[in-house]
């Protein structure tokens, strides 16, 4: 990935496309400042003033409510006026390209977007076309990347964890084939040198050559979480019921489900992650759901400082741009 | 050159080395042309004195190019290129021939449409247009052209282009309707169930990228049904632009059991592979996709052997906005004929196969293809010629395209050779001099 996309010449966050391009410096920099962050958001007063006079757009061309949410509340505790614009495909159909919308938005002087598209590569398109002084945040791009979910899931596994990687065996459990979270993940635990990632998926959600991800590949559940440090569970999209995918939720919970039984074969402190929204009785059922092992709740609260971190350090490059 | 004469018009291209592959000639030759005819190579024929002249001294003489598959977006698509504008692209490249697919608005299916684009062709009169009919009905894949009508009017073959056949029926009907008029059926062989709303290689790239892919066997599995229909009906069938090692080979083995099947590469695939939309270049967004480099390296071999016994520019000009959206989005094709001629010399500079090997590829072989009498400097056929200075370097930018499109990866490369003087039927259409 052509690393000047996202960092300037100094090293900095220019704009957040993907993990991929990030060395691990920066990437422990992102985590560290989300640690000072997460103080803010457990403060009552919960707002600090770093980008006060800034004006973030939350640019969204496919549904999402936790993510665009938390984006908009780490934007409002950093003091920045947000606006969130939704922007369905039938808007498009009207005539006016994905360009007209930015140079349009570019036009309100806006300071970053954040976008979310259905097409993978669509954050790096539009990094590529936004003015010089407008950073690019990407909320999740097809099937390709959605990295502020994975730094708030590494995140979340540092503090549980502790901060050596290299001693865990964390297995990804459910729809790699298209989830960009899991993708993000992969990059993310890559970078910070992870014992061991494993991938655990019927042949027909695992990616062609998903090995060549960094990950090993397993098809049976049991095996694959066998010992594991931490599990993340990916969310099962119904469609994958038509196109000859799976033949039923039924036998993929059987097959692919995590229960409090199955979990045996686990590391007896196992973590067990999800990005949400859960399918309850499809990927997990609700006692693993809510049971001590799951730090699902914590994602979420956690998510809002990875965001004002990640907002802040790719602001922050502008105003020195200009110095 | 000067005013025409009503008398015969003489010309001589003096000093170039004469590459022609269908007759095995290579040597430092005149050539003579009168009228639109070559009348003779070597000694001068009577009547010759005084005649005009063409310096192509350390330029080499060769027929002009014959390109299996251009499209020039006319009708429907003119805000892409326009037969005027791709005209002046294809002489200034050295061809003189360029074989339009039936996908334009409307497609090709009626006379009036072969018609059209030959007489807008030959109004502006810088290269030859042929045409390919539709095999199906607006291509929809289910019901059957009028092809008797449609080899009446002059179309070269008959294709369904990219657009799918309802189902193994329909192809078997249509191939069999297209030998009973023995015309070439040009097969894009895709199966669209396997390629589905793929935009890449399935491979180590697209799952990086998360973009859906396009198995290999979205390809093989269309050759392997094709062949078997083909061997059935006993059609002349023609595989355009094959991107796979394993489907090359099959029509390897295909060609050696003695079916009447022939094969191209279309230029991109033979430099480009998945490693090239690394990064969301939409350039490279093509269909087929750029598979891996296993498969450009037998592509490579199977140009040399003859597996692939033309090399095309798939041609296909865009629009700026075309290319301005997210990968997925964006509309695939390369612009090629502007880089048809260099980009297959840096072949012979990197010793895939030899200069008269490449020169075939690009004229007799496509040619014969066609079933066209182009492709060749034999006496008494039409005075096509390419001269082009093998040594002659420029860079490919925005100055020097000529295709209206300007939508391809090679922009900025460093090309060796270059097209000096292109003549269609004896008449000088492009001379670099201006």
């Amino acid at each position: 990935m052509n690393n000047s996309r996202q960092i300037d010449r100094h090293g900095r966050l220019r704009h957040f496309l993907s993990i991929e391009g990030l060395n691990r410096k920066l990437l422990t920099d992102i985590l560290d400042a989300a640690e000072s962050f997460s103080g803010v958001t457990e403060q009552t007063v919960k707002k600090v003033p770093l980008l006060r006079g800034k004006t973030i757009v939350n640019l969204f061309f496919e549904a999402s409510t936790r993510t665009r949410t938390t984006f908009e509340l780490a934007a409002k505790r950093l003091s920045a006026d947000i606006l969130n614009i939704n922007i369905t495909q039938s808007s498009t159909v009207k005539g006016e390209t994905l360009l007209d919308t930015l140079r349009n938005l570019e036009a309100m002087h806006v300071d970053m977007f954040v976008v979310r598209h259905a097409d993978s590569g669509a954050a790096h398109f539009i990094a590529d076309h936004v003015a010089p002084h407008v950073s690019v945040i990407n909320a999740g791009d097809g099937r390709h990347a959605h990295p502020t979910q994975a730094l708030l899931d590494i995140f979340t596994i540092r503090r549980v964890k502790g901060p050596d990687f290299g001693r865990l065996r964390v297995a990804i459990v459910g729809d790699i084939m298209h989830s960009r979270v899991a993708r993000s993940q992969i990059h993310a635990l890559n970078l910070l040198n992870t014992g061991e990632i494993r991938i655990v998926a019927p042949k027909t959600l695992t990616p062609a050559h998903a090995e060549s991800l960094g990950v090993h590949v397993f098809h049976e559940l049991r095996k694959g979480i066998e010992d594991a440090d931490v599990i993340i569970m990916l969310r099962l999209q119904r469609e994958r019921m038509q196109g000859a995918l799976l033949p039923s939720e039924h036998e993929y919970y059987e097959l692919f489900g995590v229960t409090e039984a199955k979990l045996a074969a686990a590391k007896p402190d196992v973590t067990i992650m999800h990005p949400g929204p859960i399918n309850r009785g499809v990927e997990m059922d609700s006692e693993v759901a809510d049971g001590p092992h799951s730090v699902i709740l914590a994602q979420v609260t956690h998510g809002i400082a990875v965001r004002m971190a990640v907002m802040s350090m790719a602001m922050h490059h502008k105003e020195s741009a200009t110095e | 050159m000067p005013a025409p004469a009503t008398m015969t018009q003489k010309l001589r291209l003096k000093g170039g080395r004469v590459i022609d592959p269908a007759n095995k000639v290579d040597g430092l030759l005149d050539v003579y042309i009168a009228d639109d005819r070559i009348a003779a190579l070597g000694d001068a024929p009577d009547g010759f004195d005084g005649a005009h002249e063409i310096d192509a001294s350390g330029c080499i003489v060769c027929p002009g190019l014959v390109d299996l598959c251009a499209r020039v977006r006319e009708p429907g698509y003119e805000h892409k290129a326009t037969i005027a504008t791709e005209s002046v692209a294809a002489a200034a490249g050295g061809i003189t021939t360029l074989c339009c697919p039936p996908d334009t608005n409307p497609v090709v299916e009626t006379p009036a449409d072969i018609e059209l684009i030959r007489l807008r062709a030959e109004k502006i009169g810088k290269t030859r247009i042929v045409t390919l009919g539709a095999l199906t009905h607006g291509l929809d894949g289910e019901r059957l052209s009028e092809m008797a009508a449609l080899k009446n009017a002059g179309c070269v073959g008959v294709s369904n282009a990219l657009r799918p056949l309802a189902n193994t029926l329909v192809q078997r009907r249509a191939l069999e309707y297209a030998a009973t008029f023995d015309l070439t059926v040009f097969l894009h062989p895709n199966d669209h169930w396997l390629s589905a709303n793929g935009c890449a290689h399935e491979g180590r790239v697209a799952t990086r990228l998360g973009l859906p892919g396009i198995p290999e066997a979205a390809e093989t599995a269309a050759v392997a049904r094709d062949l078997t229909l083909i061997e059935q009906t006993g059609i002349r069938a023609h595989f355009c632009h094959l991107t796979t090692a394993r489907a090359v080979h099959m029509v390897a083995r295909a060609q050696f059991d003695g079916l009447p099947v022939t094969a191209d590469v279309a230029i991109p695939y033979l430099y480009l592979t998945e490693v090239d939309i690394s990064d969301f270049d939409s350039r490279c967004h093509v269909i087929p996709p750029l598979r891996t480099t296993q498969d450009r390296l037998h592509l490579r071999e199977a140009l040399k052997r003859g597996t692939l016994s033309a090399i095309c520019s798939d041609h296909q000009p865009h629009e700026a906005d075309a290319k301005l959206r997210s990968f997925p989005s964006t509309e695939p094709g390369i612009s090629g004929l502007d880089t048809l001629l260099p980009l297959g010399l840096r072949l012979v500079d990197e010793h895939v196969i030899e200069l008269d090997e490449l020169i075939h590829r690009l004229t007799a072989g496509p040619s014969g293809i066609l079933g066209l009498p182009f492709g060749s400097l034999s006496v008494g056929a039409s005075a096509d010629v390419c001269i082009f200075d093998p040594d002659l370097t420029w860079q490919l930018n925005t100055d020097t395209i000529r295709s209206n499109g300007h939508n391809t990866p090679f922009m900025g490369w460093e090309m060796k050779g270059r097209v000096t003087h292109t003549l269609l039927a004896g008449k000088l259409v492009h001379s670099l001099a201006g």
